[in-house]
């Protein structure tokens, strides 16, 4: 792109925002939500729901090797002391991120997985975006596929949720544009001929096409922040999981799906 | 090894159409990228993609740098026999990686 393309695409999307949305809605009716799925090509969702199609089932196969490898002084696998993955990670993956009582801060699933990897198997953590850790992540998500999303939203965990939906409506970046001003207000409309998605973190990790790869939620967030020319936060930042903590309580109750496929 | 998913149907009727999904593992690097120091990426694909049906080919496929990463190839062969499916991809360094799966023909 251009030096002078960029105030030109900026100015077009600045007034496809004042012509297309005059009224600010404020959150998703929960019966209007819908999963990105539906926001994406026939083709994508077809690849996503084929098991023997979907990349993202390479990492989960990674992800079942990882969890009966043994690891650390201990020399224990994650399967010795959790058993079958399908019964003891069954909804887990629905309930991060939460806050751990030791720490009285919200982790979400990879943090936790690191916890435990650090505590329990005494070994040493996985770096955060690391294949390994992606790999695991989606092999405990996968076993929540279907299940209602269903994060802690009461007593510690309301600041916590509070201060990601803080970060989700405020203006940021030299776009000077919301989370919510997009996802929001204009979701199913058209942002450079994609549709805008709801950003409901149902399917995460997530294989994503442009990606050629798994990723992380934290990942997804800090590209959309980019794109509105903020300065991401760093990965495992406390801002990060705030806004992850708020996006799966506003995706309560939907189906895990993952791994999930995204252009 | 790079991680492979391969999916045949483990029963089919005599003569029967099957379709055969596999899955792989691979970057599929172009060679036309960039790093962050703007060093280029070196070009590292698969380049054959080779299926035999108890020893007797019956598909194969080349594959270009345009390939996304982790390339799946779907196709169909006929069920004649019971017997091993063997599936081999071949990159450019000639390192091959080969993965068998059973059918039973009824």
């Amino acid at each position: 792109m251009t030096a002078a393309a960029i105030p030109m695409r900026l100015a077009a999307f600045i007034a496809a925002f004042a012509v297309v949305s005059p009224v600010f809605a404020a959150e998703i009716p929960l019966n209007e939500r819908r999963s990105d799925s539906d926001f994406i090509s026939a083709d994508t969702r077809a690849m996503q729901n084929d098991d023997s199609a979907n990349p993202g089932m390479l990492a989960v196969a990674d992800g079942e090797a990882l969890w009966n490898a043994k690891a650390g002084t201990t020399n224990k696998s994650c399967a010795d002391c959790h058993g079958d993955v399908a019964t003891s990670m069954k909804g887990v993956a629905a309930r991060y991120p939460a806050v751990v009582p030791p720490l009285g801060l919200p982790v979400d699933l990879e943090q936790r997985i690191n916890m435990s990897r650090v505590a329990d198997q005494k070994a040493t953590a996985f770096r955060i975006e690391s294949k390994e850790l992606l790999a695991l992540t989606a092999y405990i998500g996968r076993q929540s596929r279907g299940m209602p999303i269903a994060v802690k939203d009461s007593g510690p965990s309301k600041k916590f949720i509070a201060a990601g939906r803080a970060i989700f409506e405020r203006r940021q970046g030299q776009l000077d544009l919301s989370c919510a001003q997009c996802h929001d207000d204009n979701w199913g409309r058209k942002l450079a001929g994609n549709l805008i998605p709801q950003a409901q973190p149902t399917g995460y990790p997530i294989y994503r096409l442009e990606w050629q790869d798994v990723g992380s939620l934290q990942r997804r967030m800090r590209g959309c922040m980019s794109a509105i020319r903020a300065e991401p936060y760093d990965y495992g930042a406390p801002e990060l999981i705030d806004l992850e903590f708020f996006l799966m309580w506003r995706a309560r109750g939907m189906a895990v799906e993952t791994p999930a496929v995204r252009p | 090894m790079a991680r492979a998913l391969i999916h045949v149907p483990p029963t089919a009727k005599s003569g029967e159409i099957v379709e055969i999904k596999t899955l792989i593992s691979h970057v599929m690097e172009t060679g036309y990228r960039t790093g962050v120091t703007g060093a280029p990426i070196p070009r590292d694909i698969i380049e054959l993609f080779v299926c035999t049906y108890n020893g007797e080919e019956v598909f194969r496929a080349q594959l270009f740098p345009a390939i996304a990463a982790n390339p799946f190839i779907s196709f169909f062969t006929v069920a004649t026999e019971s017997g091993t499916l063997a599936f081999s991809w071949t990159d450019q360094h000639g390192q091959t990686q080969v993965q068998t799966a059973a059918i039973i023909v009824e």
